[in-house]
């Protein structure tokens, strides 16, 4: 099937609001045509250049979508997604061939990255942290690989990895999150195009963090990032990803799928800094953010810690999980969720307990401003089989002005005897008493709010990586400056 | 120097302040006294910029500048400093960021360079060894399980640190024992300078034993009723409200 070709499309340039990432790049495309069907998943299988086997498991992940309904239990509130009107492959031209290093990558992407504050020359990267970029369905550019493979660590776009190691995909693709999960899952299956794939091996330590930078760009474009990651006994590995998008009115779609494998003794951070453009101050445009995430802590003494700072999208739908299977594995999941505008957050996390002496902590910051809507899900199980186990929840939701809400739906299903299972929530508002204390001390309006959100948030904040940490705290303060008054 | 010019505030539609006239020259510290809902607390408020107050006549005036019209963050950076009755928990922030930054503010307002770590810690430092406050201090959370005494004493650490030229004393001594008081006036005392100004809120004598007043002044039912000496303090002690001011309130 002949690709369509776009020349320079979306060419405006939409930079006015509080968004500092809705800028668009002007770049050639070429698209897959609109719509979703065999023909489709064959055209983005064929253009990955992927074995029989890839293409057989995305067209039975297809038939899996096209059995199942979109999940509908999430307190948000959209429009029915028309999955037709959407270009499932985007790629700029100028990768059509895949850069062989980064003197080749199109300069106009490299701009577009240091303009997102994310330089992807080696010299200029913050010092100790690895980067994949990948832009709409195309991975970009991977650096300090050389580096990384010198440990032993494979750290490479997803396509690659079905190429190079099919081993480590055949067995662990879909292992965690299978392909039957739901509806997004099966369809990210049937049209996933990039994400990153990581292998750390045996007793390594990863030398640096890696990180992955998701920016949708092309119009009516959805994208589809699929992340592998596999820690093999007693390694440790920390991933950050960030993900920005231009304004538009239209509503785009990221349906991602994570997959996190701990094996005996490993541990894995996975830390998110999410700033996809949240839509306007009526609800118009956004991406809608429906993510599956999930970790096996299949290995005894397994570590899994889920991060995230959430303050974009319009919609987010994400639940970050570990299904504790080895004794003495251990999940974490540390939130901080902003809704203001219009957004809708239906976001927290399961811990599945299965392996003796199983712990989990869940701390969940959600903060709503403005008319934003910020629901914390999660469910704690304790099987049978799970002895000794241990769960501590906290859920702090935070209430700026008068027409936001939080809401907190735990599920809690214990079946052993005994387990030791602690909930805690409370609700607070920012008070006109701490602002005028912080203003009376000479701190501005923006100021005083950053600094109590970061006060609110900041048993997650502490947890991030150093690097991004720092960046956590400014994009709270930012995000949430207009929000008081 | 600080002047309130016939100043009347109301909050809602309740008249609190109604006509209260005021001068505190630099280098003096004034006292006001007053009963329970005399206006005490609105005065405070008012000087430094809190919402909710609806000023209707008269004007403040800060080194001959109006501030009516100005942000408390734009009032705190000419030089004013509220010490709170009742110091507000930031929970999460800690003490040391949270002073840093409002110093930092302050300079910034001023054209002046942010403080680097080690500067800022030797002003710090000095401050809390004069008010005898232990190091792990900086630690906690924004008066967060602070006890009263703390927590006045974190004011006064505060007022230290921003050195302010017109300090405001929302009831420093409420809630404070005798030597918690001590050390809190001695942070005062250690201030006082012929450019700087205060004005001391209180309800007892007791606390003008150890920051010894320039002049007295008693409110009552929204104005200055009466202005004296420290002996006025005094004989507020002794006699009562009623039999000082009593024509007038």
């Amino acid at each position: 099937m002949p690709a369509m070709s776009n020349d320079t499309y979306g060419s405006k340039e939409a930079t006015s609001g509080d968004y500092q990432y809705g800028f668009a790049t002007d770049i050639e495309m070429e698209y897959a045509p609109k719509g979703l069907n065999e023909d489709i998943i064959r055209f983005i299988s064929a253009k990955k250049n992927e074995p029989e086997w890839m293409l057989e498991w995305r067209l039975k992940s297809y038939k899996i979508w096209k059995s199942k309904a979109e999940p509908k239990w999430a307190m948000v509130d959209y429009p029915p997604i028309d999955f037709n009107d959407i270009y499932y492959y985007a790629a700029p031209k100028s990768q059509e061939d895949g850069p062989k290093s980064l003197d080749e990558v199109d300069p106009e992407l490299l701009r577009t990255y240091e303009k997102l504050g994310i330089p992807l020359h080696e010299q200029e990267i913050l010092a100790g942290v690895a980067v994949d970029a990948v832009f709409d369905s195309v991975s970009v550019a991977t650096t300090f690989k050389d580096k990384l493979a010198e440990a032993g660590v494979i750290f490479c776009p997803i396509s690659e990895a079905i190429q190079e190691h099919p081993e480590l995909i055949q067995k662990y693709l879909g292992s965690v999150v299978p392909q039957t999960d739901n509806a997004y899952a099966a369809l990210n299956g049937a049209v996933f195009t990039d994400g990153s794939f990581v292998y750390i091996p045996e007793g390594v330590r990863c030398p640096m963090e890696l990180s992955t930078y998701f920016r949708i760009n092309a119009l009516n474009t959805g994208q589809f990032e699929r992340t592998l990651i596999i820690a093999d006994k007693g390694s440790y590995v920390s991933y950050l990803e960030g993900c920005t998008a231009p304004m538009r009115d239209e509503n785009q779609l990221h349906a991602a799928v994570v997959e996190l494998v701990a094996l005996d003794d490993a541990e894995i951070k996975y830390s998110t800094v999410q700033n996809w453009y949240p839509g306007n101050e009526e609800g118009k445009g956004g991406i809608y953010n429906f993510v599956t995430k999930r970790a096996d802590c299949i290995g005894k003494n397994s570590k899994v810690t889920w991060i995230q700072v959430e303050t974009g999208s319009a919609i987010t739908w994400k639940y970050p999980s570990c299904i504790l299977t080895g004794d003495g594995s251990s999940g974490k999941f540390l939130s901080v969720a902003v809704t203001r505008l219009k957004q809708q957050a239906d976001t927290g996390s399961k811990m599945i307990h299965i392996g003796k002496n199983t712990k989990s902590t869940i701390i969940s910051k959600g903060i709503s401003a403005e008319r934003g809507e910020n629901t914390y899900r999660g469910r704690v199980a304790v099987m049978n089989s799970a002895k000794g186990a241990r769960n501590y929840t906290q859920c702090d939701s935070m209430l700026i002005g008068n027409n936001c809400a939080a809401h907190t739906v735990p599920y809690i299903d214990v079946k052993t005897s005994d387990a030791q299972v602690e909930h805690e929530a409370t609700t607070s508002k920012i008070s006109e008493e701490q602002m005028f204390y912080l203003r009376q001390r000479g701190m501005t309006e923006e100021d005083a709010v950053s600094m109590i959100v970061n006060g609110f948030a900041k048993d997650v904040l502490q947890e991030l990586p150093m690097e991004f940490a720092v960046e956590a705290q400014k994009l709270l303060g930012i995000t949430l400056e207009n929000s008081v008054g | 120097m600080i002047e309130i010019k016939n100043l009347h505030a109301r909050v809602d539609d309740k008249e609190i302040l109604k006509g209260l006239s005021l001068t505190i020259p630099n280098g003096e510290v004034h006292a006001i006294m007053g009963p329970n809902g005399a206006g005490k607390s609105t005065l405070a408020n008012v000087i430094s910029g809190k919402d909710g107050y609806e000023i209707t006549e008269g004007d403040i005036l800060f080194h001959g500048q109006s501030v009516l019209e100005m942000e408390p963050e734009e009032r705190a950076h000419l030089g004013l400093f509220l010490a709170f009755q009742y110091p507000v928990e930031i929970p999460g922030v800690n003490s040391m960021t949270f002073l840093r930054t409002a110093l930092n503010a302050k300079r910034k307002a001023n054209g002046e360079a942010e403080l680097d770590g080690a500067e800022f810690l030797r002003i710090v430092k000095t401050a809390m060894k004069n008010l005898k406050i232990k190091d792990d201090f900086l630690k906690r959370s924004v008066n967060v399980g602070f006890s009263g005494g703390e927590k006045k004493r974190f004011e006064i650490l505060q007022m230290q640190v921003l050195s302010p030229t017109f300090a405001v004393l929302d009831e420093t001594d409420s809630g404070l024992d005798i030597d918690a008081l001590k050390v809190v006036a001695e942070g005062v005392n250690m201030l006082r300078d012929p450019s700087r100004s205060f004005l001391v809120i209180t309800h007892y004598q007791r606390l003008l034993d150890y920051i010894e007043p320039d002049v007295v002044h008693i409110l009552a039912d929204g104005k200055i009723q009466k202005t004296g000496d420290k002996n006025l303090a005094l004989e507020l002690e002794e006699k009562g409200y009623d039999a000082v001011i009593g024509d007038a309130a």
